[in-house]
């Protein structure tokens, strides 16, 4: 237990708030608080939902729980179940074998409810496109209110994106 | 020539691993793979072509791993048909069954006949990888591009709420899929259905659990759900682009798969890469390494209640991914591994930057391992939990970083080292009970090892080129690569087309032969060390179902 602590102690508070290489990242953080709070009254739950990836994304997402990014410091949570969820954030191509449980996936989220589309594949179905397998990009399936391209995208890309789908869903 | 007793002649393909070829009728088909078998080899890969254009038939290969190297054997399937080899080697099954999914080949004397990647977008007598199949639903990727909702901008873009029609999938919602699970039945079994959206971050497929109380009499898995016609796309592509499709097979392996299909681009060409570029492709194998390897170790601790482990670990790995950005313009490596060497120099700022986090990496790991080893609860969820034996590992052909967690001493990077690895002296690290522990225990000694081959790379990294020029191999070439990746060894065959086109290709991810292997380590576990059981093997869903 005193390794434990002494290594937490020395680690220290790794959350990147404010400054240096990522100012804009401390700008959405402050942006997307204020959203949260006034949309979705202090919390934002996702449920993330891969519908064919190739698992790149699927890593990316996943580094938005790490320390520096620190989602859930911003009251923003991964949720397991889409019926806690007010965003799906998919990531593609669809695949028809995946069409559907997303459909299925999407009717499950209650309304007001906000689709994020995340990659390249997400985005136009990139390099694996339509095909006999492939349905292409998210909104081909579901309605999409933000894609967000990159291959994968970076997590503050994909911060962005949820801050973006955030204004819309205000409108 | 002849080798390791087999009786009948192989041919030596060109490339960088020992690779040998050999054409066979159905008797030596069972005969080599019985053969392999009683030499303690292994089955790395089987998969089907349709070669009726040229030999009147479909072909079956069978790529064999024995003492000498790797022994490809390839059979026509007269008649549309060839035999079961599931019964010496048990991970054929899954693939036999994609065989006969992908080309409707029918494998004669098998006991599993179920369908495995086709559920319901396709019909039961359409065969996707014939070369005559017709996609009625393939729309070139420029075309797709320009209706995009992203565009070309880089950031992220709204779509202007919804969209007002109801999108389609451009035809009707394909029918329920059925599949026959085997039941359990008796007292108090009932059956737990997982999937395929899952309750976390992570890829879709589907498990069927039979459970009394909370123990796990069965589980059966039903995967396919990712397939997205992976190796019919390589038949619309080049050599060249084929390399970027290569590198989203699995994402996690990029590096892997992308330096497995180079191989093999490179071996039917008849090209061999400048020394650099070997060396900083191994640089990058062994970087991935250590990011992945982080990655579960955190999520290990995780799922095993110890949050400390993730956070702690999720640091290192995101120090991890910013010096690969910072060094090498992408956080997981894509794209940098092409046919003829890599796209990008190491620059020479570059090696001190490194340099450095290795050091700090030997350190901070150290440093964990030690408070995983000395935590009490943390050993207790780990030992003895999901135990794969060695000879259940050895009967059933588990492979990879598993694999030498239940004490399969196969390495490639030690077996049959290719430059650089010749010259670094790679030690293996084994363990010989099987269980999450041993899995965690691999890990940690692979990622110092790692950490001490990047160290001796960025020493030892010789000048020159980066990449040799890569001339269209004639059409029917051969060409295999064999690399062995963070979670085993991956696997491409590639036969070229006319002018540079791709006229097969086959990437084999070793999850195929590690998946049924998660169904026998869970048996007699309880439903809840499921999660820890699966993490600790992180199996790739995009790889096996392509």
């Amino acid at each position: 237990m005193y390794h434990l602590l002494k290594q937490i102690a020395i680690t220290g508070i790794k959350t990147e708030a404010p400054p240096e290489p990522d100012e804009a990242l401390r700008v959405a953080g402050e942006r997307l608080r204020t959203e949260v709070l006034g949309h979705f009254a202090g919390a934002l739950t996702i449920r993330h939902v891969d519908a064919g990836s190739c698992n790149g994304c699927e890593l990316e997402i996943n580094s938005l729980n790490n320390p520096y990014y620190n989602l859930e410091g911003l009251g923003i949570k991964f949720v397991a179940s889409p019926r806690h969820a007010d965003l799906l954030l998919v990531t593609g191509p669809v695949s028809r074998h995946m069409e559907t449980a997303l459909k299925r996936t999407y009717d499950a989220t209650p309304e007001p409810k906000l689709v994020v589309a995340i990659g390249d594949c997400g985005c136009t179905g990139g390099i694996f496109g339509e095909s006999y397998a492939s349905c292409g990009r998210v909104s081909n399936v579901i309605p999409v209110d933000v894609a967000v391209p990159g291959c994968p995208p970076t997590p503050l890309a994909i911060m962005q994106g949820i801050l973006t789908a955030i204004a819309v869903g205000k409108k | 020539m002849n080798l390791e007793n087999f009786d009948f002649e192989v041919t030596p393909i060109p490339g960088a691993m020992p690779i040998w070829r050999a054409r066979v009728d159905a008797d030596e088909w069972r005969h080599a793979c019985r053969h392999a078998r009683e030499k303690g080899g292994r089955l790395v890969a089987l998969w089907g072509a349709d070669d009726r254009d040229r030999e009147r038939a479909f072909t079956v290969h069978a790529a064999l791993s024995v003492q000498s190297g790797l022994v490809i054997v390839s059979l026509s399937a007269d008649g549309g048909r060839f035999p079961d080899v599931s019964d010496i080697f048990p991970a054929a099954s899954r693939m036999q069954r994609a065989v006969h999914d992908l080309l409707g080949l029918e494998v004669e004397g098998a006991a599993d006949r179920r369908k495995w990647l086709r559920h319901a977008a396709w019909g039961e007598n359409d065969f996707p990888l014939r070369k005559d199949f017709v996609d009625g639903r393939r729309r070139p990727h420029h075309e797709l591009s320009r209706d995009s909702n992203a565009g070309e901008s880089a950031a992220p873009r709204a779509t202007g709420g919804r969209i007002p029609e109801q999108p389609t999938c451009g035809a009707p919602a394909p029918p329920l899929d059925a599949y026959p699970f085997v039941k359990v039945e008796g007292e108090g079994v009932h059956e737990i259905p997982v999937g395929p959206v899952h309750a976390g971050t992570i890829e879709p497929g589907h498990f069927r659990f039979s459970i009394v109380g909370e123990g796990v009499l069965r589980l059966e898995e039903r995967l396919g759900y990712k397939h997205k016609g992976i190796e019919k796309r390589f038949e619309s592509m080049t050599l060249a682009e084929g390399a970027r499709l290569a590198g989203r097979v699995s994402g996690d392996s990029t590096v892997a798969h992308a330096w497995a299909y180079a191989m093999a681009v490179e071996s039917a060409a008849g090209v061999t890469p400048p020394s650099r570029a070997l060396w900083l492709r191994a640089l990058l194998l062994e970087r991935e390494r250590v990011g992945q390897h982080l990655w579960d170790l955190g999520f290990l601790g995780n799922d095993a209640g110890l949050a400390f482990g993730l956070a702690q670990f999720s640091c290192l790995r995101e120090d991890v991914l910013r010096a690969n950005a910072l060094t090498f313009g992408h956080r997981y490596l894509m794209d940098l591994v092409v046919p003829g060497g890599v796209a990008r120099d190491l620059p020479v700022e570059g090696i001190a930057r490194l340099r450095g986090e290795i050091d700090v990496l030997e350190e901070v790991v150290g440093a964990l391992k030690y408070i995983y080893d000395e935590h009490a609860g943390l050993q207790d969820r780990f030992i003895n939990c999901g135990r794969v034996a060695p000879q259940l590992a050895d009967r059933l052909g588990l492979t990879g970083m598993a694999g030498r967690a239940s004490g399969r001493a196969w390495d490639l990077r030690v077996q049959y080292p290719n430059i650089p690895y010749q010259e670094l002296d790679v030690r293996m690290a084994t363990h010989r009970n099987g269980d999450v522990a041993a899995r965690v225990i691999v890990r940690f000694e692979e990622i110092f090892e790692s950490l001490r081959i990047s160290r001796l790379i960025l020493e030892r990294l010789p000048f020159g080129e980066i990449a040799a020029p890569v001339p269209a191999p004639e059409s029917g070439a051969f060409g295999a690569g064999w690399v062995e990746g963070w979670r085993g060894e991956v696997f491409v065959a590639l036969e070229a087309g006319p002018g540079g086109s791709i006229r097969r290709c086959h990437p084999h991810d070793p999850s195929w032969q590690n998946w049924p292997l998660l169904e026998r380590a869970v048996l007699g576990n309880i439903v809840p060390d499921f999660p820890l059981i699966n993490k600790s093997f992180n199996l790739s869903y995009s790889g096996h179902d392509l």
